[in-house]
């Protein structure tokens, strides 16, 4: 078993230099010519970089949608996490098995539920 | 080593070839079990992470190709066909163009973070083939955690495309950035439900151990079958996991009409190369995912006669799971991000942990009946 293991390293080291190797290709075959408007970050035609940092309207607002998402994401991950070992246990189920999951699970979607009913869903 | 077996079963009988040769040669010189029995490893370990590492750029290659001719032809156009027979060389000429593009990096950016990014989103990919069972014993690590580790490495892309679109110093990309992170994951919850279905009904969490659970039926008594949890499971998988790798209709994060190309707005050359690459792959990924957990993999009438059919089984399913989801994008316009999050969480959440009870209480009360049926007959 070890051994799975240490092919998964093995092939964690050959994932790393994989995407890492075109790269460097890359770097000895392609031109390299930078001029100022060809680096201008892509908009609509209108030049921006002579402004300052703060005027660039770069880093826009957004929803709090967003963040409420992934808090929710969170509590249904973690849930998810105990899913699993939970099913693998299948070989050994009793009636309680499927009724501690059911406990689980209902507390998870009280607490979907009430996000619903809080229109925290909603994409406004 | 008889020649019928060597036929039926090539691959794993050339590994064993040549790891009985290598371990005579090194025991003959003298070297001590141990010793010999890690040198195998290793060589046996590289010779198999090169074959993968060849194949799955390989595959990329011609599952763009593919894409493009159908799209074409679902839409009366040609497609590549000027470069080689039928456009077969077209991704090839693609690569040499990724290679010689100038690398054009914008003022402004977030220097280590805009590099990085493309990075980090090819390795979950490629480390994902590492668990893969591509045919009767042909998978380069057959863990007893396949599915929990392929869950966990979908999840580390999202950094990847997050990171691009905080690092690019680009509205677009910025914007293109978090809608992939709150699509991702809100579709992650119900892709991982959907997937604890063939683990219940396997009650193994290695895909070795899944696709052996299939075997019933002549080969074909494949979970999808298992109505009525099988095909829900699936469809709710399929519509997640393609959501997951941001294709059409889920394609917002690199929305063309609104967001020029989303997260990758500010990438060229070699680095947009690697996206598409992971795109592409991540494709092939959840395919061979879905063919392996819902349509038995390698399983499949003959093949405990003739092994090496399962490797014709297992890509057969995987590419007909990619054309289908070819035709998603030849065929489906693109959803608005308030209809993407409303069916995420108030439809596919609910149904998937819906279906994890019900298939849990189906189970026990088979289980129940079956005991009881025993101990009233004798």
């Amino acid at each position: 078993m070890l051994e799975r293991y240490a092919l998964i390293g093995l092939f964690a080291f050959a994932a790393i230099t994989f995407p890492i190797l075109p790269l460097v290709l890359a770097f000895l075959f392609r031109p390299k010519k930078p001029t100022r408007l060809k680096q201008s970050t892509y908009e609509c035609g209108i030049e921006i970089q002579n402004e300052a940092p703060e005027a660039q309207a770069i880093w826009v607002q957004f929803r709090v949608q967003y963040y409420i998402y992934a808090i929710l994401f969170v509590v249904f991950d973690i849930e998810v996490v105990f899913v699993y070992p939970w099913a693998v246990a299948t070989n050994q189920m009793t009636f309680f098995w499927v009724v501690e999951m059911a406990i689980f699970m209902l507390i998870l979607v009280g607490a979907l539920a009430y996000a619903w009913r809080k229109n925290l869903l909603e994409w406004v | 080593m008889d020649i019928w077996s060597f036929i039926t079963n090539p691959f794993v009988s050339i590994s064993q070839l040549i790891n009985n040769v290598i371990t005579s040669i090194l025991t003959s010189l003298g070297v001590p079990a141990d010793i010999t029995r890690i040198v195998v490893f290793l060589i046996m370990a590289i010779i198999t992470i090169t074959i993968l590492l060849l194949l799955a750029p390989g595959m990329m290659m011609y599952m763009t190709w593919l894409e493009r001719k159908l799209v074409a032809r679902m839409q009366d156009r040609l497609g590549p066909n000027r470069v080689g027979p039928f456009g077969l060389l077209q991704p090839i000429a693609d690569m040499i163009k990724f290679l010689t593009k100038e690398d054009i990096v914008p003022e402004g950016v977030d220097g280590p973070v805009h590099l990085l990014a493309p990075i980090v989103v090819v390795i979950p990919v490629i480390l994902s083939f590492a668990v893969i069972q591509f045919g009767v014993g042909l998978g380069a690590v057959d863990l007893n955690l396949a599915l929990l580790y392929l869950v966990a490495l979908g999840s580390v892309a999202t950094i990847g495309v997050f990171m691009a679109g905080f690092g690019s110093h680009n509205k677009f990309a910025l914007i293109g950035g978090m809608r992939a992170a709150a699509q991702i994951i809100s579709y992650e919850i119900p892709q991982v439900l959907a997937l604890s279905i063939p683990v219940l009904l396997a009650g193994s969490i290695s895909l070795t151990g899944i696709v052996q659970a299939q075997s019933g039926l002549f080969g074909l008594g494949w979970f999808i079958f298992y109505i009525p949890v099988g095909p829900i499971a699936f469809l709710v998988y399929l519509i997640a996991a393609t959501a997951e790798v941001n294709r059409v209709p889920f394609d917002l994060p690199e929305a063309e009409s609104e967001l020029v190309a989303g997260y990758h707005t500010e990438y060229s050359g070699m680095k947009f190369g690697l996206f598409y690459l992971a795109e592409f792959l991540n494709t092939f990924l959840i395919s061979a995912i879905a063919a392996t957990v819902f349509f038995g993999g390698w399983q499949g009438p003959f093949v405990a006669q003739v092994p090496v059919l399962g490797i014709v089984y297992f890509f057969g399913k995987t590419i007909l799971l990619i054309t289908v989801q070819l035709w998603f994008r030849g065929t489906l316009p693109r959803i608005r991000v308030d209809q993407l999050m409303n069916f995420g969480w108030k439809r596919l959440v609910p149904i998937s942990l819906a279906l994890v009870l019900f298939t849990a209480a189906t189970l026990w009360a088979y289980r129940f009946v079956m005991l009881a049926l025993k101990s009233l007959g004798g």
